[in-house]
């Protein structure tokens, strides 16, 4: 499978027989056959950005049109978009709600995924059992407790705190993540420290921090993307308040106000989309160990 | 940091073991109860207000009968009732499930594997490809299904006027009662990028030898991957389909913003939005339990279909972890 998959590297050493030569073009054929399903599959993935960003450079009468490249080019459109009233506050309360938050998952997060990674205590099996039950709950469960404990009870409701507040104390994915990424690190790391008159706080801040950061990354990489898209939370506590929204909700009501111009609400969709790519672009390394480490690891 | 100079606490205790050694051990226990409890507190609190409350809260809802506005009202098993019997959406947004589990979670596990197999075979440009697919994982679900919306749009979308000049019949799509659920599909087996790492990486992992001697013994490609690809990868694709069907089950924020936008009944504009649209095939638990709790306001109705999605999430949670005990085993 190794040798014969790339062309250039002929099969070293063989004297060209007629075995050698049919053996080549296989593998040729296979290289050829491989790379002709990844363009047509890269195609699949790519065209529906490359239609998206089109659109949002067309004219509003040719956004109405079939046509699926612009005759001239509106730049503006982008101008239109950000110029939108209250667009800017969007990105603004989207910020807030996702920077906020995953600093206080992490904070808040790394303390308890370490207990349950290098602690031994009664109850860690079933603190771990809950803590996967927390990380499956689809949040409409509670949803409807929460909202009145928010809206009525702490007379928060029209703002994006009822969504922020609680990232204080934990989130369960973060934590499971976390903890998964802990296991890894050596045990005789934790007790080399402990020996040497280490406190367990500074164990945690000195030892083992400093090698977690790349599951640390991956938790706040998935936290901010986590707030960014949310769509139920602002729907329930923010609706009322156009004040409060984030670009993911706003971005909906968006298309109601603009109903027919598709290539305005295509540019809001690519400005909604791009921080994401381009914080991808910048840590990628970190967001694939991530996913790779919530299904293969543990 | 000073290694010699503060005495270790835990090296300290079985030093003066003499004649108080069973108090020492005995207050270090409990210091080591109260560091764990320490550590471990803003998780505790986040369990008991945000999960252990609501959760009975959910549970005392359902037996209520309470509108937010006049106090709440015993009503039993009413609710229940109500849901099971006479509730006309209730029984269309499970079958809707049903259809996602079986439907929406196979096309994306067989590509997710199909692509991840791919990219394990692809020797040029492989990072360039890697990223492309799995872009379409990042994009935001509002914008993504927006998007999606608008390429599928009968009258001006882009896919359609490529199908019709490919001289296809082009489908309606999202207003089409028999399309919107494969519309949605093909928006889900997009954002394949989560899967495609998880298999690309259970694939990377099988050993090479297994394959060489197959290959020895004349085994061809489909027997290679019948009888050494899949028993390697038989784990990871069974946790492939159980968090598909949970996240079927949970499926909420492209449905309702699909069928938003493809009804064009926006918020704002005064008449009001009933998720589902087009004839209900788009509806899914989640959806109900915020129709009912926010746009009719029967939180009993709501507690009951959420204690639905609870019940149906932790079975197959539990499924999960009993085959995959490694979810929460030592990580050796």
């Amino acid at each position: 499978m190794t040798t014969t998959v790339n062309p250039p590297a002929a099969p070293a050493g063989t004297s060209p027989g007629p075995a050698a030569r049919r053996a080549r073009r296989k593998a040729v054929l296979h290289w050829i056959a491989v790379h002709s399903l990844g363009i047509a599959a890269a195609l699949f993935f790519v065209l529906p950005f490359v239609f998206v960003v089109l659109t949002s450079l067309m004219s509003d009468q040719q956004a109405l049109t079939r046509d699926l490249t612009p005759n001239s080019w509106h730049f503006e459109n982008y101008a239109k978009v950000l110029g939108t009233e209250g667009f800017l506050t969007w990105w603004k309360n989207s910020l807030l709600y996702a920077g906020l938050g995953t600093v206080l998952v992490v904070v808040s997060s790394t303390p308890v995924a370490y207990a349950l990674a290098k602690f031994r205590f009664r109850g860690r099996h079933l603190s771990m059992l809950l803590v996967i039950a927390m990380m499956m709950l689809p949040p409409q469960v509670v949803i409807i407790p929460m909202y009145l404990f928010w809206a009525k009870q702490m007379d928060l409701s029209g703002s994006l705190w009822p969504l922020i507040i609680p990232l204080a104390f934990g989130d369960a994915f973060a934590i499971f993540l976390l903890r998964q990424f802990l296991l890894t690190i050596p045990d005789e790391y934790v007790e080399a420290a402990r020996i040497d008159g280490c406190g367990e706080v500074r164990t945690l801040l000195r030892i083992v921090l400093p090698m977690a950061k790349p599951g640390i990354a991956a938790v706040a990489l998935f936290q901010f993307f986590y707030c960014w898209n949310d769509y139920f939370g602002p729907q329930i506590y923010a609706s009322e308040n156009p004040a409060a929204w984030t670009l993911s909700y706003g971005l909906e009501s968006f298309k109601g106000a603009h109903h027919t111009d598709w290539n305005l609400t295509m540019a809001a969709t690519v400005l909604v989309m791009a921080p994401v790519i381009l914080v991808f672009f910048f840590a990628q390394k970190a967001f694939v160990e991530g996913v790779t480490l919530t299904g293969v690891k543990g | 940091m000073s290694t010699d100079t503060l005495p270790a606490t835990e090296a300290a205790a079985p030093a003066a073991s003499g004649p108080g050694g069973r108090n020492t051990l005995r207050a270090k226990r409990r210091r080591n109860a109260l560091r764990t409890l320490a550590f471990m507190s803003p998780w505790l609190i986040g369990f008991g207000v945000f999960f252990a409350y609501p959760l009975v809260s959910t549970v005392y809802f359902s037996l209520m009968k309470y509108d937010g506005l006049n106090p709440p009202e015993w009503r039993g098993l009413g609710n229940w009732e109500y849901v099971f019997t006479s509730f006309p959406q209730f029984w269309p947004a499970l079958r809707n499930t049903l259809w996602l589990c079986v439907v929406m979670v196979s096309c994306r596990v067989l590509f997710g594997l199909g692509i991840g197999m791919l990219i394990t075979k692809i020797k040029t440009g492989a990072g360039i490809f890697r990223t492309l697919f799995y872009l379409p994982f990042l994009a935001p679900p509002v914008a993504a299904t927006l998007a999606f919306v608008f390429l599928l749009n009968p009258g001006t979308g882009p896919v359609n006027a490529l199908l019709e000049a490919a001289g296809l019949s082009a489908p309606a799509w999202f207003t089409d009662p028999a399309w919107a659920k494969p519309a949605l599909t093909l928006l889900a087996v997009w954002g394949i990028g989560d899967l495609m790492v998880i298999f690309m990486a259970a694939l990377l992992d099988v050993p090479k030898e297994q394959y060489e001697a197959a290959e020895l013994d004349g085994a061809g490609p489909w027997q290679r991957f019948r009888h050494i690809t899949l028993p390697n990868i038989s784990p990871i694709v069974l946790f492939a389909v159980v968090t598909g069907i949970i996240g079927a089950m949970q499926y909420y924020t492209q449905p309702i913003v699909a069928s938003k936008v493809a009804s064009g009944v926006m918020g704002g504009s005064g008449v009001t939005f009933v998720p589902g649209y087009p004839d209900d095939s788009t509806l899914t638990l989640p959806q109900l339990v915020y129709s009912l709790g926010f746009s009719q306001f029967n939180y009993g109705a709501a507690c009951v279909v959420a204690l639905v999605l609870f019940a149906f999430s932790m079975a197959f949670t539990a499924l999960l972890m009993r085959r995959r005990g490694g979810l929460i085993g030592s990580g050796d």
